[in-house]
């Protein structure tokens, strides 16, 4: 009988002592309060789990579209023409927004670009040259074509271009941050 | 088949061997658990006894539900509300644990009025329990005091008129109702140091003291003895006794379970609601508290002017007295309600007032067209608030640059040269500063705007050998570049 108990020392203390079958059945009921008890604390505590990793389990951290204007806006577009968009970022169960001034140019078949104005070699912003029709950065000097492509000076590769989308008619686009001092594009937030 | 104290005296010997043995040797658990499981009842087993253990496991899933709502809660006037709805609109199970965390408070309550209630008709407080009266009385105001901080913390409109009416009843009483109103709101009006008074004593303060009451309320239990069924002597049992286990403790755990399965049951399809952020303003706002609190409620509107006194001072002084002194001014050996027609008379006509009055504030709400419209009013407003998607809060940095820039038509024509002319290349967005030159805010405070206008024409040495070129521009662009800087603050 005892034997359910699960406890083998007592099983065989118990059996060498008849007539403890009261103390049998009190440690089996132990057993089984014991197992009923884990059994309902892991079941209550899964809310609670699911509560605690919530920032671990989903995205707590966002950015968003931010509107560029219309397309038709951009059609006829001969030079790169500056925008600022608000930049959504959410934190937790705050956000911040801030501006960015980003760039709308034509990639070399006419295609619409939208380039970050963040220099991708050490992170100044980069403004547009009327004169000598090129982007020239003032911290270092380095020097972009119209389309973004990398001219000259110290930058390892061209502007970076940032992911767009069109919605009802409307050039949107997602402002993201990329590694600087390196040739190959590379998000980091 | 009841198992009597007899033939149980040494259910069974401590562990010796193995690592219950060893850990037995090494801290009493065995020994501890014993003590705490084989605590003789005369009479036995009872389902009138499993209140107290009920209170212990409320009282419990509210620390482990209220410590984990604190992971996300900040008590402040601009975020509490914010992060409450986060809590409830946005992290996975929040709305079930706020809503365990809230229901568990009136759970509470209700256990706590029939533990009492149980305490009062056993006569259980008779024969030297004094002290496990009197702590039972201290914690019952304890888990008032819980209620009443932890309703504020949400900050939405409920809790803030509540507490505002909960607090200004405070004020009424006499001589010390003013200072302790404003010790209590952290000044004249309610604000965000209310919020953080009502959180430290809800958090801390509070639950500290419980702590230590539950702590001497379970000695003082087991120092006097289970007092068993009403035909029981207080003094010397002279029932059979039986143990608490396994009997009452089985017994215990079922309210446990129906709890469980209630407050669950009740959280998942009938979450809490949360209303839109408290607005001071709102002069419309019809502020009820919970529902244990509406006796007092509709008591305290019936005291106004002279009498005053009597009702908000001398009566509820006098009750309080009469039930703590109970066990001190009720000394008979008597348990059996029957033949204790006084005391049983005192508890019908308290709980008939207490009932009347509850019922009586919701009658009196229901019959008046204008408050009744309002409630249910102010009930949509939670609904419709509740279906809203959570909406994160602005966090402060990014208003000001926004702000600074629109306060003066010069200052904005300046902020867009700024971002033309790259300034914020090095200087960062909003003249925040960065690796490559020094923030710009508040450096009107250190230069006029002739020597910043020098400074730009002319930069120094210092500035020079940090990058920072001389600017090439229009008086007039310059002017509302300085407007700008200067107003980066």
């Amino acid at each position: 009988m005892c034997g359910y108990a699960g406890d083998s020392e007592n099983t065989i203390r118990n059996s060498a002592a008849p007539g403890s079958s009261l103390e049998c059945r009190r440690s089996f009921l132990g057993a089984l309060l014991g197992v009923g008890s884990v059994f309902v604390g892991a079941l209550l505590s899964v809310p609670l789990i699911r509560f605690a990793l919530f920032p671990l389990l989903r995205r707590t951290t966002e950015l968003k579209s931010s509107p560029l204007g219309t397309l038709s806006e951009f059609s006829a577009l001969t030079e790169p023409v500056m925008r600022t968009i608000q930049i959504e970022q959410v934190d937790g169960w705050r956000k911040a927004v801030s501006e960015k001034a980003v760039y709308i140019t034509k990639g070399k078949q006419g295609q619409l670009l939208v380039l970050t104005s963040v220099c991708p070699h050490l992170g100044c912003t980069v403004p547009w040259n009327k004169e000598k029709n090129q982007f020239i950065c003032p911290c270092h000097g380095a020097i972009f074509a119209a389309d973004g492509t990398r001219s000259s000076g110290p930058s390892l590769r061209g502007m970076d271009t940032l992911e767009t989308s069109v919605q009802d008619g409307q050039l949107q686009v997602r402002f993201q941050y990329f590694r600087q001092l390196v040739s190959n594009k590379e998000v980091i937030g | 088949m009841p198992s009597t104290l007899k033939d149980q005296s040494n259910p069974s010997p401590p562990p010796e061997t193995g690592l219950r043995g060893w850990l037995n040797r090494r801290t009493g658990l065995d020994t501890l658990l014993k003590t705490a499981l084989y605590e003789p009842i005369p009479g036995g087993a009872r389902l009138a006894y499993v209140f107290g253990s009920g209170l212990l496991f409320i009282f419990i899933s509210q620390v482990i539900t209220g410590f984990f709502l604190a992971l996300y809660y900040v008590p402040s006037a601009d975020h509490a509300h914010t992060t409450v709805a986060y809590i409830a609109k946005s992290v996975t199970a929040g709305s079930f644990l706020r809503s365990l965390h809230a229901y568990g408070s009136s759970a509470m309550v209700i256990v706590l009025l029939l533990h009492l209630s149980q305490t009062y008709i056993y006569g259980a407080y008779k024969g030297r329990r004094e002290l496990l009266w009197l702590s039972g009385c201290l914690l019952f105001a304890l888990v008032l005091g819980m209620a009443f901080t932890g309703y504020l913390l949400p900050w939405d409109q409920r809790a803030y008129f509540a507490t505002a009416v909960g607090t200004n009843a405070a004020s009424e009483i006499p001589w010390i109702g003013e200072n302790l109103k404003r010790m209590m709101r952290g000044g004249t009006e309610m604000g965000t140091l209310t919020i953080s008074r009502f959180f430290v004593a809800h958090v801390f303060l509070i639950p500290a003291c419980i702590f230590a009451l539950v702590a001497s309320h379970i000695f003082l239990f087991r120092k006097a003895g289970a007092a068993g069924p009403f035909i029981e002597n207080p003094f010397k049992p002279e029932q059979k006794p039986e143990l608490f286990y396994p009997r009452q403790v089985l017994t215990d755990l079922s309210l446990t379970a129906l709890l469980i399965i209630g407050l669950g049951l009740l959280c998942f399809f009938v979450p809490v609601q949360l209303g839109p952020p408290a607005n001071p303003a709102d002069a419309q706002y019809i502020p009820r508290p919970e529902w244990y609190y509406l006796p007092i409620f509709q008591w305290l509107k019936y005291w106004h002017g002279a009498g005053s006194l009597i009702g908000i001072l001398i009566i509820p002084t006098v009750l309080a007295v009469a039930i703590v002194a109970l066990p001190f001014l009720d000394r008979g050996i008597e348990r059996r309600p029957w033949k204790r027609p006084v005391a049983m008379g005192a508890y019908a006509f308290v709980l008939f007032v207490l009932v009347g009055l509850g019922l009586r504030s919701q009658y009196v709400d229901k019959h008046d067209p204008g408050v009744s419209q309002q409630l249910v009013k102010q009930k949509t407003e939670e609904e419709d608030y509740m279906r809203k998607p959570f909406e994160p809060e602005l966090s402060s940095a990014s208003l000001v640059a926004a702000n600074a820039a629109l306060a003066d038509p010069l200052a904005a024509k300046g902020k867009t040269i700024f971002e033309a002319q790259s300034c914020n290349a090095c200087h960062g967005d909003g003249g925040v500063g960065s690796a490559a030159a020094p923030k710009l805010i508040g450096v009107s405070g250190k230069f006029s705007s002739e020597k910043l206008e020098a400074l730009l024409k002319h930069p120094s040495v210092a500035m020079t050998e940090g990058g920072m070129q001389a600017v090439d521009l229009k008086d007039e662009e310059l002017k509302a570049l300085i407007a700008y800087v200067e107003s980066l603050k």
